[in-house]
């Protein structure tokens, strides 16, 4: 059978993967290269297993062998290819061998660089992979395993691996499908981005841990996986930026972030991500916060670990918790183990790890960067705590309480505002000195721009605080961003005699971590934007109007045309209303916001009609209707501000990241 | 009155709605007693500004005003006709707490063990800042016995930042 050759691949990676953690480890402290190599083709030899179970899987799925629990659950026969191919990382058995795919193609990846430089690396990185790609391989063998069947016993249906007593194989002729949330192309691309981040970051922890077990605690490990985490962190960011664009696309309630505790998970380890490329940069420029930065990644590992876990232990339901189960305390001793353990080392090197320079100014780069450490932290903090309270509340009092919305945005809206404060200063303050009167020269003509500009949205009749404020900081860290190109451009050219294009374009090639960086820097306060635009102008009005009714917001009509309901494919019935969209009286064109109703899972899916500008979106989702009647339709009508920096924002990330990431020519350094 | 299932599954879901229907029958016929007091219905705009500060009780982490399941069409008829009735968003609010409990609430009410949610983060934020200035002054003094020890540093010329810049491509080329 096909699912049993999954399952015994699976079982023989697992073997494979513990015997490369013990070769491992015998090479490394016997100095037997010999073994240290053996680890390494062990290694190796996972991803093209790991790889052939997932497409046994995949094949399963897209050929609809229902007698199979997990095919069942997630596929059925109405659904299109595309996402029965992707119903791989649909539920929770699929989604960990996923992962056990990504984690051995990456470790794959890495132990194939070259190692002449640091070999002694080599061994500890096997190790953490090998363990890392166990843990998960065997919660797939022994408790989630998607090659499970369906059998039918005396005491009713079960799934197992093997035939009970006395069972009978149960050979379903459809599936259950897969959750409606989940069908929309997004589920291509979401889920593996995310996976992707949270898998590599895997990669930088494992250098850090080899670090410190050989006491190499120099900053060579940071500049082996620099340009790894840089990309690992785009992937992250990219599965954020995408989850809150299918948020925003499918669930229907106009938004496109709710602090759901999922998506917290998945910020969680951004938070730390983000923290550390910062500071790993004042270790390679000053020598200082080594402790610190093993710290953030031991966090930011054990973040991507839990993060896992929420969305896939159930413990904490969720709209995104669509796959439960008992494997929660086995994530918890796991990030427990690995805690303690990675902590226990690092405490261990503690004094190796010592500064070899110390701090001067309080206004000096490095010391900014510190600060911009301790806003991440408190943003993880309010995360953190905001997702783990209600269990505590639970296990406590047997209270179960919400912590929404309104928490985290109190909490968090001062530490981001003061994180764009930093963005717009420290690009300004100097490694090593800086005074109020070196910065003060730095960042007032860039801060008296920004303040005209605060004065003209005031004039302009926006008087909100929040929204002052806000545009404020916005304008700040643009100004210094371009002042910063500007000058260093102009640096050049008057150096080199080069115009001012050609100096732009060669000041950003040589140094493209730095300016890069500042592109970033951009691309978050464009998001900025988008997110201020939501938070401080979103206007909503819902309204049951009859056929030729409208319904009026923010200088717009929305007239309420007609309404059909028919089936279609993929085992929907859809509801669908045409409305005609005004601007004053200028006809803007025709909305179809639907309803689809899933006939499977009962589940109803709201799909809005959306124009986008650059200044709003108009946002039309069909709440309720009346086939045959007077009454007509409920239309909840949104006004989303600005909305579009977000997404435009997201963009100028990539092609920051990507400035920052790419290779430069070894000759002209880091 | 029932008090809402703390576990919800598909069966204490039904259940509960059925409680819910009672409820609502139980709702519908004691302002129907108080019909004269009845003011004009309440505009969907109306129930949604207080919908949207409860939580579906059935389904987590979802706004009433927003779910799209019938339940929750259900809890904002019953928000409506409380409106209708003249009781204040407050009240509303009390009586969703009382029959599903308070995570109902978008936040946990300032009571007891909950406040633990609000002073927590303030909290470890300070003594994060707290620890990071006492590391900074230590570092500095280290940095003065360091820099007195190597004679007075130097002074940082006009425009400091280009020089830096010019300094750092030269060391490029």
């Amino acid at each position: 059978m096909i699912a049993d050759f999954g399952y015994g691949v699976i079982v023989v990676t697992f073997l494979l993967a513990l015997f490369s953690v013990g070769a491992a480890v015998y090479g490394a402290l016997a100095k037997s290269y010999r073994w240290a190599e053996s680890a390494r083709r062990a290694m190796l030899l996972t991803f093209p297993l790991v790889t052939i179970a997932s497409f046994t899987l995949i094949y399963l799925l897209a050929t609809g062998h229902y007698e199979l629990e997990y095919v069942y659950s997630v596929t059925s026969n109405s659904m299109p290819m595309y996402l029965k191919i992707t119903a791989l990382w649909g539920g929770q058995a699929g989604s960990l061998l996923f992962w056990s795919w990504l984690m051995s193609a990456f470790a794959s990846a890495v132990t194939l660089r070259k190692w002449e430089r640091d070999r002694e690396f080599l061994p500890w990185v096997i190790v953490v992979s090998s363990v890392t790609l166990a843990f998960f391989l065997a919660l797939t063998i022994f408790f989630e395993d998607p090659f499970a069947r369906w059998w039918q016993t005396a005491s009713g249906e079960v799934a197992a691996m093997f035939r009970p007593a006395g069972a009978v194989p149960l050979m379903p002729s459809d599936g259950q499908g897969l959750n409606p949330l989940l069908r929309h192309p997004g589920m291509i691309i979401h889920p593996p981005m995310l996976y992707l981040g949270f898998v590599s970051f895997v990669i930088p922890y494992a250098f850090a841990m080899a670090a410190l077990i050989t006491g190499r605690t120099d900053d060579r490990w940071i500049r082996i996986t620099r340009r790894w985490t840089l990309v690992a962190w785009l992937f992250l960011s990219l599965g954020l930026v995408l989850g809150a664009r299918w948020a925003y696309d499918v669930l229907g309630w106009g938004g496109y972030w709710g602090w759901d505790p999922v998506e917290i998970a998945a910020f969680m380890p951004w938070l730390t991500g983000t923290a550390f490329l910062h500071s790993v940069m004042i270790q390679e420029k000053r020598g200082m916060l080594k402790q610190w930065n093993m710290l953030l990644i031991i966090l930011t590992y054990d973040l991507v670990i839990f993060g896992t876990f929420l969305t896939r232990s159930g413990v904490l339901s969720s709209v995104h918790a669509f796959a439960q189960s008992a494997i929660g305390p086995l994530f918890f001793a796991f990030i427990g183990l690995t805690l303690v353990s990675s902590v226990s080392l690092l405490v261990y090197r503690w004094n190796d790890l010592k500064a070899e320079v110390e701090m001067k100014s309080m206004l000096s780069r490095e010391a900014l960067f510190l600060l911009n450490n301790l806003l991440f932290m408190g943003v993880l903090i309010v995360c953190f705590w905001g997702v783990i309270f209600p269990l505590i509340s639970e296990l406590v009092t047997n209270q179960k309480v919400t912590v929404g919305p309104p928490f985290y945005e109190r909490a968090t809206a001062p530490l981001f505002g003061a994180l764009m404060l930093l963005m717009g200063i420290a690009p300004l303050s100097a490694w090593g000195h800086s005074t109020f009167k070196t910065l003060g020269r730095a960042v007032w003509k860039p801060a008296l721009v920004a303040a005209l500009v605060v004065v003209a949205i005031f004039v302009a009749g926006i008087h909100n605080a929040v929204a002052l404020i806000g545009f404020g900081l916005v304008a700040l860290v643009i100004f210094v961003t371009l002042y910063e190109f500007w000058r260093g451009a102009m640096a050049r050219h008057r150096r080199t005699g080069e115009n001012f294009v050609t100096a732009l374009w060669r000041l950003a090639g040589r140094n493209r971590r730095r300016y890069g960086g500042y592109l970033i820097h951009i691309s978050m306060v464009l998001m900025a934007i988008g997110i201020l635009g939501m938070q401080v102008f979103q206007t909503e009005t819902q309204g049951t109007i009859p056929q030729g009714g409208s319904l009026a917001l923010a200088g717009y009509t929305v007239t309420f045309d007609s309404v059909a309901q028919f089936d279609t494919a993929g085992g929907r019935n859809v509801t669908r209303a045409v409305v005609s969209v005004y601007k004053g009286d200028q006809y803007l064109g025709d909305f179809h916001p639907r309803r689809d109703y899933y006939y499977e899972s009962g589940q109803p899916m709201t799909i809005p009609g959306v124009r986008s500008t650059l200044a709003d979106d108009l946002y039309v989702i069909l709440v309720d209707w009346q086939p045959i009647s007077a009454i007509g339709a409920t239309f909840k009508v949104y006004h989303n501000s600005l909305v579009n920096w977000l997404w435009i924002g997201s963009l100028v990330f990539i092609f920051g990241t990507l400035v920052a990431a790419w290779p430069e020519k070894v000759t002209s350094g880091g | 009155m029932e008090s809402f299932p703390k576990k919800v599954s598909r069966v204490t879901y039904r259940v509960s709605r059925f409680t819910f229907y009672v409820l609502f029958l139980l709702l519908a016929l004691a302002s129907a007693k108080t019909a004269s007091a009845q003011q004009p219905t309440p505009s969907d705009d109306e129930v949604n500004a207080i919908a949207r500060q409860l939580y579906c009780p059935v389904c987590e982490n979802t706004p009433l005003d927003v779910c799209p399941t019938q339940a929750c069409a259900q809890w904002r008829d019953l928000i409506r006709q409380m409106l209708a009735e003249g009781k204040s968003a407050d009240e509303i609010k009390q009586y969703f707490v009382e029959n599903y409990g308070a995570r109902v609430l978008s936040e946990p009410p300032r009571t007891g063990l909950n406040w633990l949610v609000y002073i927590l983060p303030p909290v470890a934020f300070l003594a994060g800042a707290y620890i990071l200035y006492r590391a900074f002054r230590s570092w500095r003094a280290l940095g003065k016995q360091a820099s007195a020890q190597e004679g007075s540093e130097v002074p940082l010329a006009g425009d400091e930042y280009v020089a830096r810049l010019e300094e750092e491509l030269r060391k490029r080329e």
